[in-house]
Order: C-alpha cells, then structure tokens, then sequence
C-alpha cells in the first residue's frame, strides 16, 4: 500500500558529473549540515535526557544539585522507580495506574479501527443512496473539538436521556472500575471521524478490478471485506493503530472527565498531572513517573515508526 | 513490597469483558452479513431447483440488496456519532445560551460574560499568542531542519530525535520541562538548566512559570518542542519528492542554495506547509494538558480549553463552559474549511 502516500526517498541523485569546485563546496555543505542538524538533534533531547538521567538519581541529589552533576559524581538508584511504581499511598503507585491506562487503551483502539474499517469499506465500495453526503458528513464531524460534546455527554453517562419527561434511555450508574467502559465509549465516538476519513482513503484507492472480480465470483460484501481488503489495508490499520494508541494513552482530558481521579479507573497521564501539581517539589517522584508513563509510546512509537510516518503522510498530506 | 495484584483483578476482569464485547460485535456484525445472504441464497436455490422440476414460471430475479448492506456496515459508525458527537454538540449549542444549572434561558449573557470578565478576555488573548506563536515557530523550525537534515548524513537518527517528542505525552512533556524551568534561591545551587545556564553567564535565577507574560512563552516553547517534529516529518518528505530533474536542471543553471530554497523548494512543498500550519494551528487551539499539567492555568497562563474545563468541570459554570466550548468550535471552523478546501483542489490536480 503506497498508493496513498507521496513517493519518499527517492534520492535526489545529480546526473552530470560535478565540477571540482562543486564537489567541494557540496562536500562542505553537507559536513556543516550534519553537524548542524545533530547538534540540534542533540539539543532536542536534552530535557528528555536530564529528566531520564534524574530519575536514577538518589532523592537528596535530585533536590539540591542539577542532574548534570551526575556525571562528576554519579550515584545510582532504582529506588524512585520502587517508590513510585510500587509503594501504596499519596506517594505513587503508579503500577494501579499503569494497569488502568493500559486497560483504558486496548479497547479503546479496537473498537473504532473496527467501525471505521467498516464504515469506510461501505463508504468506498457499496452503491447506496446518499453514500458522498453520508461521507463527507462524517469527514466534516471532524471539526467539531471534542470539547462541544463533553458536558452533555458526561450527563448522558449520569442520568440516561429522558425525552419530554419520559426516561428513553437509563443513566449508566457505572462504579469504579465500570468507569473504563465510559471512557472506551467517549474515545471511541471521538475517534471515529478521522478513522473513518483515514481508512476511506486507503480503501478507496485499493483496485477496483479485485472487487469486480470477487463479485463475479459471488462474493457477499462480508467475505470481500474479510477475505480482500482486510489484508490489503494491514499497514494503514497499523498506522491508525499508532496514532490512537499515542493518543489514548497520552490523553489527559478525556481521562479526567470520563475516569475520574481514583486508583480503580484513573490513567497514568491524570495521576501525573496530579503529581505535577500537587507535589511540585517532589522531583523523585516526577522524574521516574514521567518515564514509567513515557516507555511504553515510546517503544510502539520506535518500534513502528515507518507505519506511523506513513499514516501522518497520507492523513496530512495528500487527504 | 506493598503492591496488592489481587486488588487489580477487577480491572483486568473489567478488560476482558471488553475484549468480549468486541468479539462479540464485531464477529457478530460480520457472521450476520454472513450467514443470513447465503441464507437467502439457498432458499433461492431451492425455489429454483422446485420450480425447474415442476416447470413453473421462474420467480422474478429480486435486485441485490447493497443497501441493506451498508447499513449494517455503517451501523455502529453512525450510532456512535449520534451518540457521542453529534447530540452532544447540538445540546452544548443550546446549553451556551441558559444558565449555570441548564434550566433558564439567558441569550447571549454567557458570551457577554467572555468578553466583559478581565480573567476571561486574558485567556482569550493568551489563546491568541499561542496560535499566532506555535503554528509559525514550529513550521519555521520544522522547514530549516527538513532543508538542513536533507543535505546531512545520520539522516533517520537525526529526524528520529526531533520527532521523539511527539510520542511522548503533553503531560509527560510538561514535567521534563516544568524540570527545566525549576527554581531554587539565589545562592543555592539550581537544578533547573535554564537557571543554571542564567546563574552560570551571570544572572539571577527566576522562578519563570511565575512571571506573566513570559511564563505564556515558556509554556509555548513546549508545544513548540512536541509540534515541530511533526513539522519537519511532512516537510522532509515534501522536499524528497520534488523531482530530481527539476533540481538537476536548476543546478546545471547555477542556482545558489538560496535562490533554490526560494524558486524551487518553497513553491514546491507549498501545499504541505500549508497543510502543517493549519494542522498545528488546530491543535494549538484545543490545547489544553500542557497548561494544566504546568501552571493549572494560574499566573495568568490559562486558555480557551483550560478555561473551558474550569468552568463546566470545576466551578459548575455550565453554560459559561459551554459558551467557551463553542467559541473555540467557532475558531476552529474557518481553519479546518479552509484545510477541506486545501485538500481537494489537492486531490483533484
């Protein structure tokens, strides 16, 4: 699937041999380019790395010196990871919140690849009435912020629809750790536009002759969804499993208002918060619940990169 | 170690259901479109064997069914939106005109409110600073790298650094730079690197999340740090695929590296860095987690997203929440028309 994403790399190669004088100079330019853009580069990662470096830091040492010290005087501890993940209390115990921001997650990227898979399939492929205005109906709901729906919607979860005085619909009345399915709903009602916008994009583009031929074989749309263009769409699955991941699991607002603030449902991203604000001065903390937050995106993130490149270059791009 | 696993069952209880009611919608949804068109399709069959053998008229050949079809595709899509967005916007519409509890109307009282109360038109232009500020600088850095890492060797590591930020969470980016701008007394040692870098050229450490407006800046600077990695990503890839020939031709020519950025570069990627713009500028707009995360929106470094939470999540203000609500949809809605647009000349040329 590179229909959808302009052709990268395709190097920009000079054909004519350079004169002497050119080679130089395009020798020149490019040593000070590499070291221009790897001292930025390395800039760029400076906070990240003074944070990182802090984390293994003994508490007294964090407090009064710069992390930068570590390197005249290193001393070495996994002790903040062992208060913060494990210890019970105010002090951390982000381990409940880790499992909650995991468990928030999962279902939250399942459900709306898998409604937005199929919508656009229909979208793209099945001849109905009213099918262009349907689509860009839903590419259109993708300008409304999540903000226009959160106070009706967290009252929808709270005391049901009633209709005229009459109850059409009854409240949620969900409990602690019930609450994940509230904010499994809000992510994936918000998810959905772009989803569908994305996925319709690659689906669209796939052969039309492949679905001809399936159906003259007496495909039902079903078989040809499972058996064609679910394999064929794998890689823009992929990156639009990325982003949402990267944005359900980095998500604070959703969280705050869906999850509330306890251990039995809170993420990580709202307790750190919590952590930030309250406990500003306690770096040992802060500094290892940051990273126990920020391994895990940063692992998909490194790990599948190429399809998440990909997913930005055909959601941004091309459209 | 404290740590009680047992405790943590529910959850993961919690999360199998969930996994279970996704098998069950999605295998479900699909195994009904399934099972019940072969279904039918076997009863046509038979029909047709029965009335071959009696020597009938053949029944008449009914049209497929795709509407049928899309409907059950489009089922789950399009109750959600209802549900979840649709709905809800339209009730926040209507909420933005009544009162704090949502049973009297008031007019337009809650959008006079945002622009008579002091702290609120603050917020409206601190949001003002923010997108004029973040889209631009990022952009700008994004383009000047995506030139410079272009010509440079240890290409993929370089990008992969500066894009690093983007996977990390806005909260996660506000505590690594909250540690960056912390500050301790005059004559005590800082562990903030900006302060160490002031104390060590021979300033006065500051406590600068304190101090309006630079505290605004600090906490653009930020967004700044996570955005223009996605910048640079599309813009890099814009710039690999102009055509080699073009360049070839230029250079045979003679162009300097200058007059090559502004001749053929630039009106090459233009779209792209269009598109960059816009999609920051939307996202600079909803931000929201890095001033909560940093300040809580004190020091007068509050926006329209803050303020929105505020007022409808913490004081109870629901229409003045809502109002704020729609405001930002309204600022919104001309940048992501004018993106639509954008996208479909794109597509038709």
């Amino acid at each position: 699937m590179t229909t959808a994403t302009p052709t990268v790399g395709t190097g920009v190669q000079p054909a004519a041999p350079l004169t002497r004088a050119a080679r130089v100079r395009k020798r020149l330019n490019s040593r000070t380019a590499t070291i221009v853009s790897i001292v930025l580069a390395l800039l760029w990662t400076i906070p990240t790395f003074g944070l990182f470096v802090s984390s293994f830091r003994p508490e007294n040492q964090i407090k009064t010196t710069g992390w930068w010290t570590f390197f005249r005087d290193p001393q070495f501890t996994f002790q903040n990871y062992q208060d913060v993940l494990f210890s019970s209390g105010s002090s951390g115990q982000l381990a409940s919140y880790f499992i909650n921001s995991l468990a928030i997650t999962i279902p939250s990227v399942l459900f709306p690849i898998a409604f937005a898979s199929l919508a656009a399939y229909a979208l793209a492929w099945i001849n109905f009435r009213g099918r262009d205005w349907l689509y860009i109906g839903i590419f259109a709901l993708q300008i409304v912020p999540l903000q226009m729906a959160l106070v009706p919607l967290l009252r929808f979860f709270s005391t049901g629809v009633t209709i005229a005085g009459v109850q059409v619909l009854p409240a949620w009345d969900l409990v602690d750790e019930q609450k994940f399915a509230q904010v499994w709903f809000a992510h994936t009602c918000f998810a959905l536009p772009f989803a569908v916008y994305l996925l319709h994009n690659f689906i669209s583009q796939l052969p039309g002759d492949l679905m001809e031929a399936a159906r003259v074989d007496g495909a039902t749309h079903p078989k040809i969804f499972r058996t064609i263009v679910l394999p064929l769409i794998t890689p823009a699955l992929a990156a639009i499993g990325i982003f949402q991941f990267l944005w359900v699991w980095n998500d604070l607002l959703v969280a705050l208002i869906f999850a509330g603030g306890g251990d039995e449902t809170a993420p990580l991203t709202v307790r750190l918060a919590e952590l930030a604000g309250t406990r500003g001065n306690e770096w040992q903390r802060l500094t290892a619940g940051a990273f126990v937050s920020i391994v895990v995106p940063l692992i998909v993130f490194l790990s599948l990169q190429r399809y998440f490149v990909r997913g930005l270059l055909a959601g941004s791009v091309k459209g | 170690m404290e740590f009680d696993f047992a405790a943590e069952q529910p959850k993961f209880l919690m999360l199998m259901y969930g996994l279970i009611a996704f098998v069950a919608v999605v295998g479900g949804l699909l195994l009904l479109l399934d099972v019940v068109p072969t279904w039918f399709a076997r009863r046509r069959e038979a029909q047709l064997v029965a009335v071959a053998a009696g020597g009938g008229p053949a029944p008449r050949r009914r049209k497929p069914r795709e509407g049928a079809f899309a409907f059950f595709f489009l089922l789950p899509t399009l109750l959600l939106l209802t549900v979840g967005l649709v709905i809800p916007a339209v009730r926040t519409t209507l909420l933005s005109f009544m009162d704090s509890g949502s049973t009297e109307w008031v007019g337009l009282d809650n959008y006079a409110w945002m622009f008579a109360e002091d702290s609120i038109v603050r917020v409206l232009l601190n949001t003002l600073v923010w997108v004029l500020l973040v889209p631009l600088l990022a952009s700008a850095f994004g383009l000047i790298y995506a030139v410079l890492v272009d010509k440079a060797r240890f290409e993929s590591a370089a990008k992969s650094l500066i894009f690093l930020p983007m996977a990390i969470s806005f909260v996660g980016a506000a505590i690594i730079w909250k540690f960056v701008y912390a500050y301790r007394g005059d004559g005590q040692e800082q562990i903030g690197l900006l302060n160490q870098i002031v104390v060590s050229l021979g300033g006065e450490p500051k406590q600068w999340l304190l101090d309006s407006p630079l505290n605004t800046l600090l906490l653009i600077v930020i967004m700044i740090w996570i955005q223009a990695g996605f910048a640079m990503v599309v813009l890099s890839a814009a710039i690999k695929a102009i055509p080699a020939d073009i360049i070839e031709a230029a250079r045979l020519d003679g162009t300097t590296a200058w007059q090559m950025f502004w001749r053929i570069t630039m009106p090459s990627i233009r779209p792209a860095l269009i598109v960059v713009v816009v999609t920051i500028s939307i996202a600079t707009l909803k931000v929201f987690d890095i001033v909560r995360t940093a300040t809580n929106g004190n020091y007068d470094t509050s926006v329209i997203a803050n303020e929105m939470y505020n007022q409808a999540f913490r004081y109870g203000e629901n229409g003045q929440g809502s109002a704020l609500a729609v405001f930002l949809f309204v600022l919104v809605l001309p940048l992501v028309i004018y993106q639509i647009r954008n996208l479909r000349k794109q597509r038709e040329g």
